[in-house]
């Protein structure tokens, strides 16, 4: 599925990860974990094509994609849910979901199915997605993202800054695609959950892989002390 | 009462000639934010493109109908070579844009200069719109009207196409968040392309508009393009019922002030009156209200 080899990417001339090797397997989950800094949210940006390779390569299923511009990556199986709860704040919910779905075939059903998933979302369609609750807007961030059919779901921490009850909801959903057959890197600060829905982990610290392999027996101590928690 | 009725109509016309003018600014620089200085030429290749037109059709309603459109194409198409030669790499670079669109805009200037001769030419106004209408006792010029239809006209398409067609929500999606759109799927490059042509277009059929108000010479687009910036920024960025609002509040602020003073004098007053407003509102008229900026 997705094979990150030597990648070293950063902003401008910085590099800020370095020689990052990764593989997320069909059907598995990957967790990135880390403190803040650490890297994760630039691997990801890398990843999905918001910030050039500064060296290494990036490829899915194969196919190289390290020069790839993102709306390309999109089409070719990646989804990338970015921190932050991020949506298009003056297009309405359903424009948001709409974007997506334009062009696609059955993209009125893709978008059922979204609202399937997240059902809070049906009644607040015509609502302005800026005027949302940041996590209605993180559900609406993961549908946008499911409409693109991808077979690689990128996650940038899901379940930070949103109030618990929502959290307990965006975790389910995640585990439920992970069931489903959906590969998924996740960069996750919850410890619990990451190695609860992964299989396997990876732990950046100073934008390098510090520790990394399967979340089974011992894995959280191994990962706090990679963390130096 | 008539006076006040002559005032109102005359400050509708003149703000309908600015909202056309302004119309494709709102989505070049109000949307994508690229500081187009060559959007006058692009105006003034609309009304060449309807004097050429006229040269070949020889019929003036005819021509009209074949102009407004081809001025579209022409404007659009000069707008998607100047965005993929030149601001297509410029961008997040605004000064570098401005100097360089002001550069291409005297480019253009010379080049009708050198094809069409410095001194004005004339488009003749089809017989259906000469003379004028009363209306409440004023007897308003047809091809005011004309345009002041034509400006409607516009704004409802581009309002519409905005807000309705995917084509519209990709450009408000880019306009709003160009990496979040990309990883939508949306290629932010042809958006941009995309915005370009539809906004330069516009500028185009502005110029064909103005063919039957006014002579035409290579400095033609260079006269409206201030204004048709004030009414962006007054209008608030991004915002076409904002560019409305404060094209017809310029058109009938200038026509008072005409009433009771000169043209050069009215401009004086619509400046201090939009340096006032902006100093008490910086963000215009109409702004977005969101929770996040996101």
């Amino acid at each position: 599925m997705l094979t990150l080899r030597n990648l070293t990417c950063g902003y401008g001339r910085t590099p800020v990860v370095h020689d990052v090797n990764l593989d997320v397997g069909t059907d598995q989950v990957v967790a990135v974990m880390g403190h803040n800094g650490a890297g994760k949210t630039t691997l990801l940006r890398a990843v999905v094509g918001l910030l050039p390779a500064m060296t290494g390569t990036i490829e899915l299923d194969g196919r190289d994609l390290t020069r790839t511009p993102t709306h390309r990556r999109i089409a070719h199986g990646m989804a990338y849910v970015p921190q932050g709860q991020q949506c298009f704040a003056h297009l309405t919910a359903g424009e948001n979901l709409r974007l997506v779905a334009d062009g696609r075939k059955h993209g009125k059903t893709l978008i059922d199915e979204q609202l399937d998933r997240f059902p809070a979302l049906r009644p607040l369609q015509n609502r302005q997605a800026g005027l949302l609750s940041g996590g209605q807007r993180q559900q609406l961030a993961i549908a946008r993202a499911l409409i693109t059919e991808p077979r690689l779901l990128i996650l940038d921490e899901p379940t930070e800054g949103i109030q618990p009850n929502v959290v307990a909801e965006i975790e389910a959903a995640i585990v439920d695609l992970a069931r489903s057959g959906l590969s998924v890197l996740l960069v996750e600060q919850h410890l619990g959950f990451a190695l609860q829905a992964a299989a396997q982990y990876a732990v950046l610290r100073s934008g390098r892989v510090a520790s990394h392999g399967a979340t089974g027996a011992g894995a959280r101590e191994r990962v706090r002390e990679a963390m130096a928690i | 009462m008539d006076l006040l009725v002559g005032q109102l109509f005359t400050g509708l016309s003149t703000g309908s000639i600015l909202l056309l003018a302004a119309l494709g600014l709102s989505l070049t620089f109000g949307q994508m934010g690229v500081i187009n200085m060559a959007h006058g030429e692009f105006i003034m290749a609309g009304c060449y493109t309807a004097y050429v037109v006229q040269q070949i059709a020889g019929d003036a309603g005819v021509s009209l109908l074949i102009a407004l459109p081809l001025g579209f194409a022409v404007g659009g198409a000069m707008g998607l070579v100047l965005e993929a030669l030149l601001i297509r790499h410029l961008y997040h670079r605004p000064l570098d844009t401005l100097l360089v669109t002001f550069g291409v805009g005297l480019i253009l200037q010379q080049v009708a200069r050198d094809v069409f001769g410095a001194p004005a030419v004339n488009v003749s106004v089809p017989p259906a719109l000469r003379g004028g209408v009363d209306l409440l006792g004023v007897t308003v010029p047809k091809t005011r009207l004309f345009i002041m239809g034509l400006a409607i006209v516009a704004v409802t398409a581009v309002a519409l196409v905005l807000r309705f067609t995917p084509a519209g929500r990709r450009i408000r999606a880019v306009v709003g968040n160009r990496d979040l759109a990309e990883t939508a799927g949306i290629s932010s490059r042809a958006v941009d392309a995309g915005t370009f042509f539809i906004g330069s277009g516009l500028a185009g059929v502005a110029g064909v508009a103005l063919t039957l108000i006014g002579s035409t010479s290579p400095t033609t687009g260079q006269s409206y393009l201030v204004d048709a910036f004030l009414v962006v920024v007054a209008g608030g960025l991004g915002r076409i019922k904002g560019a409305v609002v404060a094209a017809v509040a310029l058109g009938a602020t200038q026509a008072v002030f005409e009433t009771y003073s000169t043209a050069s004098l009215a401009k004086v007053g619509v400046f201090i009156v939009i340096v006032v407003f902006l100093q008490l509102r910086p963000q215009g008229l109409f702004t977005l209200r969101t929770r996040s900026l996101a």
